[in-house]
């Protein structure tokens, strides 16, 4: 793949932490961009806030880099308003699960066509380490000095129900089969969701006794278990495992081909 | 084609002079009493086959707008009170990033949820000064059904002109108003784009700013033109810096690509300013009364005169100290505890007395309350 | 034929993280003191590509050469 076409190459290395699994899942997204041979130009990839949405900035596709938790409201005007771009949301467990939860789900619900891809270091790193809704129940983070005594959410069984045409949860260390969800999701008309676990030594990493990056990355693989064996296992046993694999693929009609059938019968009823 | 006469509502005519200005876009939840605005939005924009979205929440409306605009849509939202409050946050990134789009906000008695029926002028400084960090702001104010028609379709054209997001604010008086209108005929009202980028698309620098205008060109997504976008300080490239001479540079422009052209953006109306030794200021729906208040006065044979303002923001300083420096007692008429007073009273002359005609209980303002305040009514 | 590879390492980009160190199934690759990653050993690589794959900051190229002996 070509760098150049993809990437402004000019503004690399990125700001992210040595090992930081972000790199990892961006490149993902721009094999995934590539392998459906979209045309740049007719790209747009959308953000919040975070270190996970600094990703477009490096993208040489239209970026935007809005607001915190919100990326997914911007998106949906873009898509409304010119419905052929492909518009990818860039988003982490804080900004799309905290702030932006409420978007998130009404996105589904619409199945407007976006694809979110998730960036879940289970942390909000780009403030320094709080919790999040995602990290793990008993981690350790700068607002839970005494372990998390919340349980992270389950976003694949949210987005599931709310009707995302598909929906995937990948790690940086299966990082083949990640690419591979993100290719199938940008290949469904209708809004996708694709969760990349990712690692953040920093500020995830050092807190809880994984002092380097590839000890998160070993983590990743010891705890990830394939959605169909996760199926014969009771909660118990699927307590802080992180459960892998495609959890839903549909093909319901997407939002702005719906507007545009209702744009035709209003403008065909008038004459 | 003849002058258009109609019997309308002031929400109506708002979704009336966005559309006639290319409105193609608007997203919204719904809020008394605004939402006339969204119904007609949404019945009438299909139509012309731009596109209508009820979205969760305010702020994701806020979002969707600016996205549209991106887009290459002109875009619009209304709100009132709560849900203005939620918008604020990106009516700051649209001022930071030069999106341009219409935020509608028809007044409601707060704070809180307030009085959702009853009208008032309480957001004047929120207008301004909502959004955090030090931005312009460009904020219209109607005081009839027309004026609805005629600053909406105005907002519109500003919002696109100046790259900035622009605030109709009206009141529920206003936006409930049913008035026969009379409205110019549609070739009389002229419409403007945003300028679009005449160089080569690979030399194209987002904020470079080659025209005097201080306005940067803004391409459609999807248009040719890739670039970056963000409510950090950015350089001319649109990418991210935090070097001093960049961040001012930004944000004096942010400021002097309205300051530049203050003088065209005042709007306002006069009535016997020059035999006048007294001044009523008032604006919006507060504007009815003190133009009943203005004609009994008259009538009465007092010298008053009165300055009706629909431009508020930036505040025309100019144009009240002229209105104001030879009279001997200024009354502002406002449906708050008193807002739009202070600027009033920061431009004028310390000597001349300046009062306050002030309601804030969610009943329209009275004549009868503003004629108090003149010298000589008993 | 077995494939060989030649790696090269862009060293402005490279973090020292070591997780192309550790995919490497031949062990080839170190880090040098000043903490960029180094191509110890250039004859054993098979061009397998996992370094690419793995590096979080795209600081790997792996070309394929021909076996010439
Ligand atoms: C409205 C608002 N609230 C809070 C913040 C501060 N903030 C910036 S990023 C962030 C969390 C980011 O976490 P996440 O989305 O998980 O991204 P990560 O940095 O972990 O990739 C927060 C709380 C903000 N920028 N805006
Ligand atoms: S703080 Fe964490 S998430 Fe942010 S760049 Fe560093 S490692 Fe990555
Ligand atoms: S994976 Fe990349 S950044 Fe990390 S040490 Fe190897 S070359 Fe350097
Ligand atoms: S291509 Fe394979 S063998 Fe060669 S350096 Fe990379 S990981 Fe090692
Ligand atoms: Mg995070």
């Amino acid at each position: 793949m070509e760098m150049e076409k993809y990437f402004r190459v000019d503004k690399l290395p990125h700001i992210w932490c040595p090992g930081c699994g972000h790199g990892s899942v961006m490149m993902s997204i721009v094999k995934g961009i590539d392998k459906m041979g979209w045309d740049p130009e007719k790209v747009t990839v959308v953000s919040g806030i975070g270190c996970s949405s600094r990703a477009p900035g490096y993208m040489n596709f239209n970026t935007l880099h809005t607001v915190h938790g919100r990326p997914i409201a911007f998106a949906t005007g873009i898509k409304l308003a010119n419905p052929e771009l492909h518009v990818i949301v860039i988003t982490g467990d804080g900004d799309g699960a905290a702030i932006g939860g409420n978007h998130l789900i009404h996105a589904c619900r619409r199945n407007i066509g976006i694809n979110v891809v998730l960036f879940n270091n289970q942390i909000y790193g780009m403030t320094s380490g709080q919790y999040s809704p995602m990290t793990p129940e008993g981690s350790m983070a700068t607002t839970s000095p005494y372990g998390n005594i919340e349980p992270p959410f389950d976003l694949c069984e949210l987005t599931r129900s709310a009707g995302a045409n598909f929906v995937a949860r990948g790690t940086v260390y299966h990082l083949p089969k990640l690419d591979s969800y993100i290719e199938k999701a940008f290949g469904k008309e209708g809004f996708s969701y694709v969760e990349a676990i990712s690692q953040c030594p920093t500020y995830y990493g050092r807190r809880n006794k994984m002092k380097t990056p590839l000890e998160m990355l070993e983590w990743q693989k010891k705890n990830s278990i394939d959605i169909k064996k996760a199926r014969d296992l009771d909660s118990e046993q699927l307590k802080g495992k992180i459960i892998t694999g495609i959890f839903a693929e549909r093909d319901d009609e997407e939002y702005t081909a719906r507007y545009d059938q209702l744009i035709k019968s209003v403008q065909g009823g008038k004459e | 084609m003849t002058e258009r006469v109609k019997l309308m509502q002031g929400n109506e005519a708002c979704v009336e002079g966005a559309l006639d200005a290319g409105v193609l876009f608007y997203a919204g939840y719904p809020i008394t009493p605004s939402s006339e605005i969204a119904e007609e939005f949404a019945a009438k924009l299909p139509k012309v086959g731009g596109k209508f979205i009820q979205m969760e929440d305010e702020i994701a409306s806020m979002g969707a707008v600016v996205g549209a605009s991106l887009a290459g849509k002109k875009a619009v939202t209304a709100t009132s009170g709560p849900g203005f409050s939620l918008k604020q946050e990106i009516i700051g990134f649209a001022n930071m990033i030069e999106a341009p789009c219409v935020i509608m906000n028809v007044q409601r008695a707060g704070p809180s949820t307030g009085l959702p029926t009853s009208p008032a002028q309480g957001d004047v400084m929120q207008a301004r000064w909502g959004t955090h960090g030090d931005h312009p702001a460009l904020v219209l104010c109607p005081n009839s059904v027309t004026d609805a028609y005629l600053l909406s379709f105005q907002a519109v054209n500003w919002a696109e002109r100046f790259r900035t997001p622009v605030i109709l604010l009206l009141d529920e008086t206003i936006g409930h108003l049913r008035e026969r209108v009379i409205l110019p005929r549609k070739d009389e009202m002229v419409i403007t784009n945003r300028k679009q980028p005449h160089g080569a698309p690979g030399s194209f620098q987002p904020y470079d700013i080659t025209d005097e205008d201080l306005i940067p060109p803004l391409p459609p997504y999807g248009g040719g033109y890739r670039f970056h976008t963000t409510g950090l300080y950015h350089d001319e490239t649109g990418f991210p810096s935090n070097r001093p001479e960049v961040t001012s540079r930004l944000l004096n422009r942010l400021h002097e690509k309205i300051d530049k052209y203050k003088e065209t953006l005042f709007l306002y109306e006069t009535y016997g300013l020059r035999q006048a030794n007294q001044l009523i200021i008032s604006y919006g729906a507060s504007a009815r009364s003190a133009k009943a208040a203005w004609r009994i006065a008259r009538e009465k044979g007092l010298l008053v005169g009165l300055l009706i303002l629909k431009t508020i923001w930036p505040f025309p300083e100019e144009i009240v100290a002229q209105a104001g420096h030879d009279k001997n007692n200024i009354v502002v008429a406002e449906m708050n505890r008193g807002q739009l007073i202070g600027e009033v009273e920061r431009v004028m002359d310390k000597r001349i007395p300046i009062r306050g005609a002030q309601r804030a209980d969610g009943v329209l303002i009275t004549p009868e309350q503003i004629l108090a305040k003149l010298e000589g009514v008993n | 034929m077995p494939k060989k590879g030649k790696v090269e390492i862009k060293e402005s980009w490279c973090k020292g993280c070591e997780i192309c160190a550790t995919f490497c199934p031949k062990k080839i690759l170190g880090l040098r003191n000043d903490g960029k990653m180094e191509v110890k050993d250039p004859e054993n690589c098979i061009a397998c590509n996992q370094c690419v794959l793995r590096c979080p900051d795209y600081a790997i190229k792996v070309e394929v050469i021909e076996n010439n002996d």
